[in-house]
């Protein structure tokens, strides 16, 4: 452990502000990348549901299989 | 490193100093490598296969220029492989199980790096605690450079054998890519300032990070702007290799010009780490944005594959 305390810790030596905005960047960057992917997901699943639904009832009311494919 | 020794090229803020190109063993950084007697150049060989190789692979796919430039011209439903959906569907199947996996290695080395960055590493006197953001700053430059030759590895696999699935990778790689080159550009800034006392100057390396940035940029937009999904994979796997020849230049700058930056930081032994080499620290991170990158690449592949197949059969029958 190089650290006396947690003070000194996030004081890093006086150079605190450099190394803990170039830590936090790249992580909120990441959370940032992995929220977007999250929500891209859901919306194209969203997007298909819909999509699969409507055609299951055009299905459903012309009788016609053909509008499936 | 006696760096006043070296020879001197350029004048103001154009000179660097350099004892040729690449020759990490003169600094005493590797051990002289020696094959049959010869002793070699480790630097500039790789520099110059690189070099070579990113042509021949840009020339190959020259090669075939007219169903090249054909291909420019027409749309990707007009030459469909045979299985292709098969291939797709267990490609979207087998990329859900596996991307968690690397998602959890990943987090795991990052615990682990993380704590052999800021406990295990001892202060280092002679640069300041600073040093430690070199421990993003170097994987998340080297991861950029890996993802921007794994996309041009896939879009140049597409636009030889137009199997669609090497362009989707492509476009689930890039936006990954861009990310890891921008927290370079972030984090070297960061480093830069207390180090050199400036947040940015136009030299070789950093000129090539922001170019690689904005290489994935163009890929992305390039992408987005053309409608017909053909089209955007070939004009966007022309622009890829055509952005591989300057790869080098960033690869090979932290030992051609050593100016700016002194020693990579890898070349430094930790003292007092237990053992702890900053090569184990800088690894572990790598490894830990590699896993990192595997798992975001194929979670954006399956959204990719979703998005570019949601007219066939398996997509719309509600499988997914």
């Amino acid at each position: 452990m190089n650290w006396a305390s947690w003070s000194e810790f996030w004081a890093m030596g006086g150079d605190g502000l450099y190394v803990w905005s170039a830590y936090l960047v790249a992580l909120i960057v990441a959370a940032t990348e992995i929220g977007v992917l999250a929500l891209s997901r859901r919306a194209i699943l969203q997007h298909l549901g819909r999509f699969t639904t409507l055609k299951r009832s055009s299905v459903r009311a012309t009788g016609d299989n053909d509008a499936a494919r | 490193m006696a760096r006043n020794a070296l020879p001197k090229f350029g004048k103001g803020i154009f000179s660097w100093r350099t004892r040729g190109i690449g020759d990490l063993a003169t600094y005493g950084a590797v051990p002289p490598l020696r094959f049959a007697g010869i002793r070699l150049n480790p630097g500039s060989g790789k520099a110059w296969a690189w070099l070579l190789l990113s042509l021949r692979i840009t020339f190959e796919a020259y090669d075939d220029m007219p169903s090249c430039t054909s291909a420019l011209s027409r749309s990707e439903s007009q030459a469909p492989l045979r299985q292709e959906g098969t291939v797709l569907e267990g490609c979207y199947r087998r990329a859900g199980k596996l991307a968690p996996w690397f998602g959890w290695i990943s987090a795991t080395l990052w615990a682990g790096g993380l704590y052999l960055v800021f406990s295990v590493a001892p202060a280092d006197p002679g640069r300041g605690e600073h040093y430690r953001i070199a421990f993003i700053h170097g994987p998340a430059t080297w991861i950029s450079m890996l993802i921007y030759v794994l996309m041009v590895t896939a879009a140049a696999t597409e636009l030889r054998t137009r199997q669609r699935l090497a362009s989707m990778l492509a476009s689930a790689l890039a936006p990954t890519g861009a990310m890891f080159a921008f927290i370079s550009l972030w984090t070297g800034s960061l480093l830069g300032k207390p180090v050199w006392g400036v947040w940015w100057v136009w030299d070789a390396r950093l000129t090539s990070e922001l170019l690689l940035l904005f290489l994935f940029l163009g890929f992305i937009a390039l992408k987005e702007a053309i409608d017909d999904t053909g089209r955007a994979d070939r004009a966007t796997g022309v622009l890829a290799l055509v952005g591989l020849v300057g790869l080098p230049l960033l690869y090979f700058s932290v030992h051609w010009w050593r100016s700016r930056q002194g020693v990579p930081i890898p070349d430094v032994r930790i003292d007092g780490g237990g053992g702890v080499t900053a090569a184990i620290v800088m690894l572990t991170i790598s490894l830990s944005l590699a896993c990192y990158t595997v798992a975001a690449a194929l979670t954006r592949l399956r959204i990719v594959i979703l998005e570019r197949e949601r007219g066939s059969a398996w997509v719309s029958s509600g499988r997914v």
